[in-house]
Parts: C-alpha cells; sequence; structure tokens
C-alpha cells in the first residue's frame, strides 16, 4: 500500500505544441493509502491513461509518479506492485478459475498454502467458491469478470487496485451487486483502490473523493456533495447531476446583479463589480416562487415532463440573446404549471453558484 | 393437413448438376475402375474387391504409405513450431512488419516445379550455394545418390516452401489478441513464457488447426517438388504415394489397381485428418479432473 503522488503530464504524440496534442495536461495530484477514488469523465477525457500512468502500462512523457515519496516512473505494473481491472474480461482461457485466481500469486513464488488461502478467501468475497474447478473459458461475462476482479484483489501487499471501467460489460442488477462488494472489499481490506467510470452513479457511490476529468484536464476533486453542492467548473455542474447544472448569463449593476432582465439583489458584493459572468444553480434548487420576489426570475413553462419521482419543468427566461433555458426539479405534491404559463422561479439562494471564464468565484 | 412443397428441389437442381458433373461422376468413374478389370474399351470384368485386396498386400505401397507418413509427421513437428517461432519473432507494426510480410510470404508465391528446380541446383555441389558449401565442410552430400540426404533435402524443401504460411497464419492469430491479455498478464506478473503457454499459444488454437491440417494434407498429396528434385529416388526413398499412384496410372496404365488405391488414399487422407481434427477440438478444451481446490 502506498501513498501514490503524481505530478505530470502525457502526450502520445512526440513533439506537442497545443493544448489539443496532450492527452493529458500538467496536473499534480496525490492519492492517499487506503482511499476509494473514481475517476470520472466523458471518453477521450484522459481517465484511462491516467490510470495507466499511474499502473506503469503507459509512462508519462513529462513529470513524475512518486509511491511513498519514491519515484517509481520508470519502474513496470510489476515493479510497482499494482493490480489492475480492464474494461472487459481477461481471463486464461485453459486455467480453472482457482488457477486464474492464483496466477498473480503462482508468478510471485508464493507458497501453496498461502494461495490456496488467498485463492479460498478471495473466490468467497466475489462468491466464486462453487465455481472453483471450473474452466474459466466456459463462464458468462459477469463470472469472467469477477475473476479478473479476483484477480485484481488476490494479493494483499499491492500498492493500489485500479479498475477501469470492470462493469462496463455486467448486468445492471450484478452491477449494483458487484459495487457493493467492492465497497465492501474495500472496507475490510483497507486497499487504495482507484477507479475509471463514466458513469457518475458508479463514481460517487464508490468513491470518497472523485476526481472530475475532461479533455486531459483534472477540474475538480472532491467527496460527491463537494461536487454536487460547490462545482468549482462549470463542467463539473454539468456533468454532475441528472440533468445538469443550469447556467445562466449574468451581469453586475449597481444594484445587483442583472440576470434575464431583471436586476437581483448580489449575495455576495464582488459580483456587482464584475462585468459579465455565469450564474449556476441546480434545478433541484429552482423553486416557484411568488410573483416579483427577490432572487426570482419570471419565465415561461415550455416543458413539462413527469419523471417519477418528481417532475422536470423548462422555462423560458430573458429574452434576446440573453434568453435561456431553465431547468427545475419539483416534488410531484406541489402544483405543477402547465405548459404557456408564466412563472417565477427562484435562482438566486445558498446553493447558487458564480462562475468567470468557467472557474467557480464564488 | 399441410401440403408438401416440392419447388425446392427445383431450386437445388442446378447445384446438384454442377456437383455431380464436376465431383461425383469423376468419383464414381474412379470406383468403376476400382472393381473391374479393363482389358479393352470393349472388355471389361467385373472383379469386385480383388483390386482392393492386391493393393492392401502390396509391398511397394506399403513401403510409400510409411514413407509418406513418417514425412508428413515430419514436416508438422519441424513447420509448426518454426512456424509459431517465427511469427513471434516478426515485428508487430510499422514499416518493418509490411517488409518482413512480403519477405516470409515469398516462397509461398513460387511454384511447385519452380521449388524443385530451385532446390536441385541449390543442392548441387558444383554450382549450388548449398551443396558446394556442405562439400566444403567435408560432408559427402549427395540428394542423387544417398537415400538419407535425399529424403533430408526434401524435407528441408518442404519446410522451406511452406513454413511461412503457418508463420503467416500464427501472426494473423497472434495480431487479434487484444492489447489487454498482454496487459493483465504484465500485472499479474506473468514471465514470457506464462504468456506464450497461456495466452498466446490458446489463443493461436484456431489457427494452428487450421495450420495443421492445410500442411498435413497438403504434405499428404506432395508430388511435384520430389518429382523434380529426385524422382523419387534414390531407389524409392523419396517415392511418396501420389508419386508411387502416378506411377501405377499412368506410367504402366494399372487403371484398377491405381482406382482402388486413389479410394484408399482418399480415405485415409480424411480418417487422419478426421482424427487430427477432432484430437486438436478437445486438445486444451476438456475440463480437468476437479480436486485439490476444494
Amino acid at each position: 500500500m502506498a501513498r501514490i503522488e503524481l505530478d505530470l503530464a502525457h502526450a502520445y504524440l512526440r513533439n506537442p505544441q497545443r493544448e489539443a496534442d496532450y492527452a493529458l495536461l500538467p496536473l499534480k495530484m496525490s492519492f492517499e493509502d487506503g482511499g476509494a477514488y473514481a475517476l470520472l469523465g466523458p471518453s477521450g477525457c484522459g481517465k484511462t491513461t491516467l490510470l495507466n500512468i499511474v499502473s506503469g502500462l503507459v509512462r508519462p512523457s513529462q513529470g513524475a509518479v512518486c509511491f511513498d515519496g519514491r519515484d517509481v516512473t520508470g519502474l513496470s505494473p510489476q515493479q510497482r506492485n499494482i493490480a489492475q481491472v480492464f474494461q472487459f474480461p481477461v481471463i486464461y482461457d485453459t486455467m480453472t478459475v482457482a488457477e486464474n485466481l492464483a496466477f498473480p500469486l503462482r508468478n510471485r513464488g508464493v507458497a501453496a498454502d498461502r494461495i490456496r488461502q488467498r485463492v479460498g478467501k478471495v473466490a468467497e468475497m466475489l462468491e466464486l467458491s462453487g465455481q472453483l474447478g471450473m474452466r474459466a473459458a466456459g463462464l458468462a461475462a459477469d463470472a469472467k469478470q469477477k475473476i479478473s476482479l479476483g484477480r485484481g484483489l488476490v494479493r494483499e501487499d499491492v500498492s493500489a487496485v485500479l479498475f477501469d471501467e470492470p462493469l462496463t460489460v455486467i448486468d445492471p442488477h450484478l452491477k449494483w451487486q458487484l459495487r457493493r462488494k467492492l465497497k465492501q472489499i474495500h472496507h475490510e481490506l483497507k486497499l487504495t483502490l482507484i477507479y475509471v467510470t463514466h458513469d457518475q452513479v458508479e463514481a460517487l457511490t464508490f468513491a470518497q473523493q472523485v476526481v472530475v476529468m475532461t479533455r486531459g484536464r483534472a477540474v475538480q476533486v472532491g467527496t460527491a456533495s463537494e461536487l454536487f453542492e460547490r462545482p468549482s467548473h462549470t463542467f463539473v455542474g454539468n456533468f454532475i447531476g441528472s440533468p445538469g447544472m443550469n447556467f445562466l448569463p449574468a451581469r453586475g449593476a449597481a444594484a445587483g446583479i442583472e440576470v434575464a432582465g431583471r436586476v437581483l439583489a448580489a449575495p455576495n458584493a464582488v459580483l456587482s463589480s464584475l462585468g459579465s459572468f455565469t450564474l449556476g444553480v441546480r434545478p433541484e434548487y429552482v423553486q416557484i416562487a411568488p410573483a416579483n420576489e427577490a432572487g426570482a426570475v419570471p419565465g415561461v413553462v415550455t416543458q413539462v415532463q413527469d419523471i417519477g419521482t418528481y417532475w422536470l419543468v423548462g422555462a423560458r427566461v430573458g429574452d434576446g440573446v440573453g434568453q435561456t433555458m431553465l431547468r427545475a426539479r419539483l416534488s410531484p405534491e406541489q402544483a405543477i404549471p402547465r405548459i404557456g404559463e408564466t412563472v417565477w422561479l427562484s435562482i438566486v439562494g445558498d446553493h447558487t453558484c458564480y462562475y468567470v471564464d468557467e472557474r467557480l468565484i464564488a | 393437413m399441410k401440403p408438401v412443397n416440392q419447388k425446392a428441389w427445383l431450386l437445388i437442381l442446378p447445384v446438384v448438376l454442377c456437383v455431380a458433373f464436376s465431383a461425383i461422376l469423376p468419383l464414381m468413374t474412379v470406383v468403376n475402375y476400382s472393381v473391374q478389370d479393363i482389358i479393352s474399351p470393349e472388355r471389361r470384368v467385373f472383379v469386385g474387391t480383388e483390386w482392393f485386396k492386391a493393393v492392401m498386400r502390396d509391398d511397394d505401397l506399403q513401403g510409400a504409405l510409411l514413407r509418406q507418413m513418417g514425412f508428413s509427421l515430419s514436416v508438422l513437428v519441424v513447420e509448426i513450431p518454426l512456424g509459431i517461432a517465427l511469427a513471434l519473432a516478426m515485428p508487430a507494426k510499422g514499416w518493418r512488419s509490411s517488409v518482413v510480410l512480403v519477405l516470409v510470404a515469398i516462397s509461398l508465391l513460387i511454384p511447385w516445379n519452380v521449388v524443385g528446380t530451385i532446390w536441385q541446383i541449390y543442392g548441387r555441389t558444383d554450382i549450388g550455394l548449398l551443396g558446394a558449401t556442405l562439400a566444403a565442410l567435408g560432408i559427402e552430400y549427395s540428394y542423387t545418390g544417398n537415400a538419407t540426404h535425399a529424403w533430408l533435402t526434401v524435407l528441408a524443401m518442404d519446410v522451406w516452401h511452406w513454413t511461412p504460411l503457418v508463420a503467416l497464419l500464427c501472426y494473423a492469430g497472434l495480431r487479434a489478441i487484444p492489447d489487454a491479455y498482454y496487459q493483465a498478464a504484465s500485472i499479474d506478473g506473468a514471465s514470457k513464457a506464462a504468456v506464450f503457454r497461456y495466452i498466446q499459444l490458446p489463443k493461436l488454437r484456431g489457427v494452428l488447426m487450421i495450420a495443421v491440417l492445410l500442411r498435413f494434407m497438403d504434405s499428404f498429396m506432395i508430388y511435384t517438388e520430389p518429382f523434380v528434385l529426385t524422382g523419387g529416388g534414390p531407389g524409392n526413398a523419396t517415392t511418396f504415394l501420389s508419386q508411387y499412384l502416378t506411377q501405377k496410372a499412368v506410367g504402366q496404365f494399372d487403371l484398377g489397381p491405381a482406382a482402388a488405391f486413389s479410394l484408399i488414399y482418399f480415405l485415409i487422407i480424411l480418417l487422419l485428418c478426421f482424427i487430427l481434427y477432432n484430437w486438436m477440438q478437445r486438445v486444451g478444451t476438456t475440463d480437468k479432473v476437479e480436486g485439490g481446490h476444494g
């Protein structure tokens, strides 16, 4: 087990010039010993590259990787003592389930007794005990992936276990089970786990700390609630949450801030001195308000959707170039406005965030 | 009751006609010859299984069959491991891989009789590179005089000619293995030997099966190269089955025994391929005996 520190950048091209040439822009990050982390971001954001750099499959083109202060940049995954589980199950066709699980230990010359003990334990954790004597090749995809997971967990002395979207091939109901299993295993074994995914639910439920990435940049590291309440970048606001955060163009004005053609009281003195900025508010915090209430803007309802446990209401606010769609999540208990109606929606409150150049300022 | 629709017969009729014309009727002609003694086009006698019995008892044929088995077995034993080794050594990508692929494939493009001629010259001690080199090393090499030398030369020629086919098949098989397997093996701390044993070899099973069958069938029917190189000699050291058959059918015009032998030949190949195929299907896929793992 180790504390992992990264201070690096990576480009697959030989001579990167522009930002777009980099798979990973310069970043500094550390993963604490025994923590459960998730790297979250859309496809192509560099999360798998980052994971492969941590494991040693990819060598960063600049900078260094340190485990417990020791520079391991030039070392192989084996030397770093990393375990990694890939997106698609990798199993050794000719071996039984037990032999598959034992493989990482056998290669390291662990004693037979100890191997049997570890294999038994891991198989039990993953509910593979009944299949140990079977050939791995004949099993279903989710059992194969469990074997891959098992091979990642069978060594107890690993620096970290890395997961690269390991649940992609798993059925939804099993996915949930396995995720819980992983959490439980993390609890029991106290391993450092790093989990790559593009599924926010997976990331937020699995990890203590989530690293949100986009276009080769790690834009925010935080707990689920931090990412939800105070997204430090508009990308995070948009990516986390369903639907994502509302963003409205705003401007500082003499008596406060101007949003959607209305001047609202500024919650923060800094804002009124700014030129243009962006106001962000989660649909969960947008509520219907009495007409002309402070912190509310009028909008014309254009969409009303029943999403089961809540209603999603979309309203057009402002006019001209500043016109935006504002979405609100309303509970089914309250009166739901009809399409075409004009409603007042509160947007300025404790949970409202303010951005300049996509970055959180207040 | 549902009326039976017989129109489908009409649809397959063209295929039946084609296959009958090109395969079934010629084969039946052979069957026809094998059970008759054709004295002249007008006079023929039905002899039953007489030719088959005679052919089976023929010492020359038994000798040729044994030589053939030994040869085909040697071909497989040499070419399959060599082909795998070549494929493993070939570069995986970049311009080097293209160059190597073309170089490796060259021998496959040479017609059989030309291969025979090339080796005929190559093995000559006066002007051939191989022959001259061996002679210079003090070996009395002669593929026309020494039976062992002749046999080894034919084997070397076949290896030279056809190992690239095995290599190309294995190369294609190796390229089809996803990177994740190698990455996982490296994470699991597998040695190079373990990667070969547990990833590459199992994943090559399919192409190896094709390679073994192709090389077995082809080598079992080998004719042109030894015919050009040694003419089956010295003595009959390199007379393999098909050459023996040709001697019988065309040389001595013993159509009856030749036909009977053709059928036996055909059945031998069919039987051996069947056994090989089933054995290879089974190897590495049967469940190991349970136990030891609780």
